[in-house]
């Protein structure tokens, strides 16, 4: 395979300072730009999102009917939308059925809901295996599903973003919206996890 | 049009057998693991707007890579690849710019290529983002069978292999959405409907599969009817 960069590689922390000084220098990036862009996905668009939507999915009847009807307009209602959240499709999990995403070709993942996706999300064993063999795939990483739930794994090739919807743990009966907000993993509204009460 | 490379590149990994267990959890990484990242993260996005290209042009950019690019810096590693293709695609920054700057920060003494007059593409989208509001009556319809075709041209695809030649169901019509095999190319947004397909375990590969169902989205050019 050919590929226009440089084969002789040097250290990439060094060429990406090399590329931010040679467009900075000719005035065609601003740092405070890209400042601004990093601290967005540290600090405010991240997987305390999804939390608020998966709480409030659970202790909202008609949010979630209507989250589950439009993805997009029912998280617009909490205020998240924004870059790779163009059209949003919430999957529900169930006592049957278990959903898990992947993307295959990239890492496409719901940005204004989760943030940018974790390292394990982005990982080539991850995004091969779990098209093929997802139930054991999901074993390895620590979710044991009954062999009586069916999967459905969705892999996210067009500018749809999928969100799972996690199972409610029965043992957080009673406890406020808020409270449930904090025991949402990010790792299980993608799937791959359960949510431990 | 530079840079094209066969549709099945290296970026195409659904099915691929070798790469070992799967990754562990954890939950309390940071966005950015290293600050390098978030300036990689930072400069990419950048780059689609300086380049005057666009999303798919910048997957493409990826794509394009040879494995050691592609895999040996990680996800910000390709990005960063990716945004210097963009970038020299359109004439921004000269090709050895980047190695010659870097040498010349770690003491090096070597002459940087001047910066080239920029070429960017011909190109103007309709609107913001993918979606886009069509007239053309949806070719398929939910709970038909369709074939994903088997394509192999040159060029940006978002048609996985491992779903090529493979008959599914229409589960949900999604909204209709540019092309990612034009748009990436600056040939056309070619905006179609794009269908999430059923497909089964065993269909895709073989009797002896784990037993579960695979969605993806297939745009309506990627389809055929089956029957």
């Amino acid at each position: 395979m050919s590929t226009d960069v440089s084969a002789d590689r040097i250290p990439i922390k060094l060429r990406a300072e090399a590329l931010e000084q040679l467009l900075v220098e000719r005035g065609l990036v601003d740092p405070n730009v890209m400042d601004s862009f990093i601290k967005t996905y540290e600090k405010d668009v991240g997987p305390l999102n999804g939390a608020k939507v998966v709480a409030k999915a659970w202790t909202d009847p008609e949010f979630k009917a209507r989250l589950l009807e439009n993805g997009t307009t029912a998280v617009a209602e909490l205020g998240f939308k924004g870059p790779q959240g163009e059209h949003i499709v919430v999957v529900e999990n169930t006592d049957t059925v278990h959903n898990v995403v992947v993307c295959t070709l990239c890492s496409c993942y719901p940005w204004p809901l989760l943030g940018l996706p974790p390292t394990w999300y982005k990982d080539p064993a991850y995004r091969a295996r779990v098209v093929k063999e997802p139930r054991t795939v999901l074993a390895e990483m620590g979710l044991t599903l009954p062999e009586s739930t069916e999967i459905t794994v969705w892999d996210s090739s067009s500018e749809v973003r999928f969100f799972v919807l996690p199972q409610r743990p029965a043992a957080s009966e009673g406890m406020s919206e808020e409270d449930l907000v904090a025991i949402v993993s990010r790792d299980s509204m993608v799937g791959v996890a359960a949510v431990g009460a | 049009m530079t840079g094209i490379q066969v549709a099945s590149g290296v970026a195409d990994l659904g099915g691929a057998e070798g790469w070992g267990v799967a990754p562990v959890l954890d939950p309390a990484e940071p966005v950015f693991k290293e600050e390098w990242e978030g300036r990689a993260f930072a400069l990419s996005l950048l780059s689609m707007r300086i380049s005057g290209t666009n999303l798919d042009a910048f997957r493409h950019a990826m794509n394009r890579l040879d494995s050691e690019h592609y895999f040996d810096d990680g996800y910000y590693g390709r990005w960063l690849y990716g945004a210097e293709n963009l970038l020299m695609d359109s004439d921004i920054i000269a090709p050895g710019a980047v190695d010659a700057r870097a040498a010349n920060m770690t003491g090096g003494q070597v002459d940087e290529p001047a910066a080239p007059e920029p070429h960017k593409p011909d190109y103007a989208p309709t609107a913001g983002g993918s979606i886009r509001a069509i007239e053309a009556p949806q070719r398929f319809r939910v709970g038909q069978q369709v074939r994903a075709k088997v394509m192999q041209a040159p060029g940006h695809t978002r048609l996985q292999k491992y779903t090529q030649g493979h008959v599914g169901v229409v589960a949900i019509v999604e909204p209709a959405q540019v092309l990612p095999d034009t748009h990436a190319h600056f040939i056309a947004e070619n905006a179609q409907w794009v269908y999430t397909v059923s497909f089964d375990s065993t269909e895709l590969f073989g009797p002896a599969a784990e037993r579960f169902t695979l969605n993806t989205d297939l745009y309506e050019d990627y389809m055929e009817e089956a029957s």
